[in-house]
């Protein structure tokens, strides 16, 4: 069902050639961002316009697409970008994690972990991890070339400093291939350990910057920190009351108007997978 | 200085700074041993900001050198022979500057302990407790209020600023220091305290600076040598006291006679 | 321990017209250890102009100013910043006519400054700096407090324990009992004839006839040096 008057997933062949080459050279040099010629997209900045391009330039004929917004297959953002890879490149799509061999992605990591067949594409709104600080291009460029990072290490120390310990929990940097250090887009610090030596190639889209950056797989990935205050991932009191896993990112969901809350796999086919195995949780809408 | 027989730490000579055809200073040359303080004053336009940045590492001479005893490998010239990875961390550890307008260097946004423990940071120091502890000494060094540690620059007086400015250059234990008009914006009482802590602080560290400034009270305080600068040329040099009692060239004479009675 | 030959100066006034003011020429002195020089003449024949040369504050036209500095013989007038200041902390004492201080520092800690300098550890500088404060009569309750708001003569107690706390080889005395009562002059007195017992060289500009006559060993006249007009 592929959509006339557009060429396949809807970014011509020079422009894919154009962000082929930057992803390759992003490859290469793990976590460095490279830019690239963006093009307008048919959606605003902001609803992952990097990531779409991503995905256009690496995706083919065969590939099965995968597209998460919050680790849900079923958002808007999610089904609008299935939707347009399904019109544009008439591909496959699939809510299945181990069914995809492209997931496109925004602020999650799949709970299953990801194969050597797979590619994970995130969608990146600022992918500069020293702009914070820094609001000078020239000399955040100077800074990676020089690996001038304590700087990171400043926000960490502030964090301890007012809350006693690192409160920062997504968008939390890291050090890739022990060179780079490397904003992994806002996915949650949970997620942050999953990319370590990941089976699955990492590509990382920012629209609005026009920057890609990359983690080939088994590449090291560090989250920064303090010896003394040493990483820490999220963790919960709570299983999830539907699914019971005790082991995945958890969301906090308000179930009514007087406050009843529960906690639930923020992953949603992780989540299905287990309920349909069997698992079942205790807190489940009755 | 209480070794005699020691080498200079920096040695300067011939240096000349041309924008385009305008000359902002020229063949300036000194020597600067471990713990002596140079004072440069002149007018707005004398060359002495210029010189400053050539010395500091931050603008390249047209010609001449700027040599600093690189620890380890003694004399080398900044512009020529360090690379500018080398160059930069000379600057954030064996190197401080402390500048005019506080808001250039602090950063404004982040604590005031967090502006000081970020050069340990820029070297390499991991651990929390060890980086904060050296926050605490330095913050009393500088004599600024503990209570203040979390507190960001943006909140403290001008005064409290220069003294957290003189404490995030001095945690990695410079040898030398340039500062840029320290004192000048800052009320008199304020001044003097500033002053005060310099001497004291250049006293106890050893520690060699240059004090470029338009002010001839802070540098008959705070320097032990002066250079005079007019029109990118330096007209007088000598022992800061001597040269201000007895100046002999027209132009000292006329800065030293401008100055208002108290 | 200080030889002084051939010494002339004068000053030049670029700004008034190029004038040159001569003070003094071709003197020729020497202070040996246990002496103390008084410098004589009227006002304005150039005795603080001397002084301050052999401070190597001022400058000279030409000659030489010897002082016995390390073992050796430093020429002050053509001597290293580095240098002069070394002798100045080690070797040459300077009591000036008004105390120059920073601004809020109390007045104990500017006479334990020149201690420390040296080498001298903080506590036992203090002791020392109240010592010498304690003699010369500083009531105790201005010791904290910074000398700007002192009367002339408290200032200038505080300008002679600066000095006298330290044992200097050399000592360049300028009028420093100007301001004081006879009480605070006798201690004075006693101070430098110490020193000069001690063997410290001492040349003085002495305003009383009495100080001069107890604590000076020779004069010297500057009226013989004054240059020719």
């Amino acid at each position: 069902m592929n959509a006339t008057g557009y060429n396949f997933a809807y970014l011509d062949e020079q422009t894919k050639r154009m962000i082929r080459r930057a992803i390759l050279k992003a490859v290469a040099i793990p976590g460095y961002q490279v830019p690239f010629g963006g093009r307008e997209m048919p959606l605003p900045y902001g609803w992952g316009t990097g990531g779409i391009q991503v995905t256009a330039s690496i995706i083919g004929a065969d590939d099965v697409l995968k597209v998460i917004d919050q680790g849900a297959d079923d958002t808007t953002n999610a089904v609008n970008i299935r939707r347009f890879f399904a019109k544009t490149a008439g591909v496959t799509t699939t809510e299945h994690t181990t069914d995809a061999t492209i997931i496109q992605t925004r602020h999650r990591i799949p709970e299953v972990l990801l194969s050597a067949h797979q590619t994970i594409v995130y969608q990146v709104p600022t992918p500069e991890p020293l702009r914070w600080i820094e609001p000078r291009e020239a000399e955040t460029r100077k800074m990676h070339a020089l690996t001038e990072y304590g700087i990171m290490h400043v926000g960490l120390y502030e964090d301890i400093a007012r809350f006693g310990r690192v409160t920062t929990s997504y968008n939390y940097p890291v050090r890739v291939n022990a060179r780079y250090v490397m904003s992994p887009s806002p996915i949650p610090k949970f997620d942050n350990p999953k990319m370590d030596q990941m089976d699955a190639l990492q590509l990382f889209g920012a629209g609005r910057e026009k920057r890609v950056y990359a983690i080939p797989p088994h590449t090291s990935v560090e989250s920064l920190d303090f010896e003394d205050h040493p990483f820490q991932i999220e963790t919960w009191e709570e299983r999830c009351a539907l699914c019971d896993a005790d082991d995945s990112f958890l969301d906090e969901v308000i179930t009514d108007d007087a406050g009843t809350r529960m906690h639930v796999c923020s992953d949603s086919d992780y989540c299905r997978d287990r309920q349909e195995a069997g698992h079942v949780g205790d807190g489940g809408p009755e | 200085m209480s070794d005699f027989d020691d080498a200079p730490l920096l040695r300067v000579s011939g240096l000349t700074h041309r924008y385009g055809n305008t000359i902002a200073c020229r063949d300036v040359s000194f020597e600067l041993y471990p713990g002596e303080v140079l004072g440069i004053v002149g007018e707005s336009g004398s060359g002495k900001t210029t010189l400053l940045d050539c010395l500091s590492g931050r603008l390249r001479p047209s010609t001449g050198e700027v040599a600093y005893d690189v620890r380890g490998r003694g004399l080398l010239d900044i512009h020529r022979q360090l690379s500018e990875p080398e160059r930069r961390m000379l600057m954030r550890t064996d190197w401080g500057i402390v500048l005019q307008d506080p808001r250039e260097g602090l950063r404004m946004r982040v604590s005031a302990g967090a502006n000081v423990g970020e050069r340990l940071m820029a070297i390499g120091a991991r651990h929390y407790g060890e980086i904060r502890a050296q926050a605490v000494d330095w913050m009393e060094r500088v004599e600024l209020d503990l209570a203040r540690i979390d507190d960001p620059p943006s909140t403290f007086s001008g005064g409290m600023r220069q003294r957290l400015q003189i404490a995030r250059n001095l945690v990695t234990g410079p040898r030398l220091v340039f500062m840029d008009e320290p004192t000048s914006g800052l009320d008199v009482s304020v001044q003097a305290r500033l002053l005060d802590l310099l001497r004291r602080l250049t006293r106890e560290l050893n520690l060699a600076s240059i004090v470029v400034t338009h002010d001839l009270g802070v540098v008959r305080l705070l320097s032990h040598r002066l250079i005079v600068m007019r029109d990118g040329e330096v007209v007088e040099h000598g022992l800061t006291d001597r040269v201000l009692d007895d100046p002999r060239h027209p132009y000292t004479q006329l800065l030293v006679s401008s100055i208002l009675p108290v | 321990m200080i030889r002084v030959e051939q010494l002339t100066k004068s000053f030049v006034l670029h700004n008034q017209g190029g004038v040159e003011i001569p003070v003094f020429a071709d003197i020729d002195l020497e202070v040996t250890a246990g002496e103390c020089l008084v410098l004589a003449g009227p006002s304005g024949v150039g005795k603080s102009t001397l002084l301050r040369s052999l401070h190597a504050n001022y400058l000279p036209n030409q000659g030489r100013v010897f002082v016995r500095h390390r073992e050796e013989w430093v020429d002050l007038a053509v001597a290293e910043p580095r240098t002069v200041l070394d002798a100045r902390r080690h070797t040459v004492g300077h009591v000036s006519q008004f105390l120059r201080a920073i601004p809020r520092v109390p007045a104990i800690d500017l006479v334990a400054e020149p201690m420390l300098d040296i080498g001298i550890g903080q506590d036992e500088a203090i002791d020392r700096a109240a010592a010498v404060l304690a003699r010369l009569n500083l009531p105790e309750a201005l010791w904290r407090l910074p000398p700007a708001t002192f009367s002339g003569g408290e200032q200038q107690r505080v300008n002679i324990a600066i000095t006298f706390a330290r044992d200097y080889p050399i000592l360049l005395l300028d009028e420093p009992t100007a301001s004081l009562d006879a009480g605070n002059r006798a201690v004075v007195i006693e101070m430098i004839r110490e020193a000069t017992a001690n063997g410290a060289a001492v040349v003085g500009i002495f305003h009383d006839r009495d100080v001069r006559e107890a604590v000076g060993t020779r004069e010297f006249d500057l009226r013989e040096a004054r240059p020719a007009a």
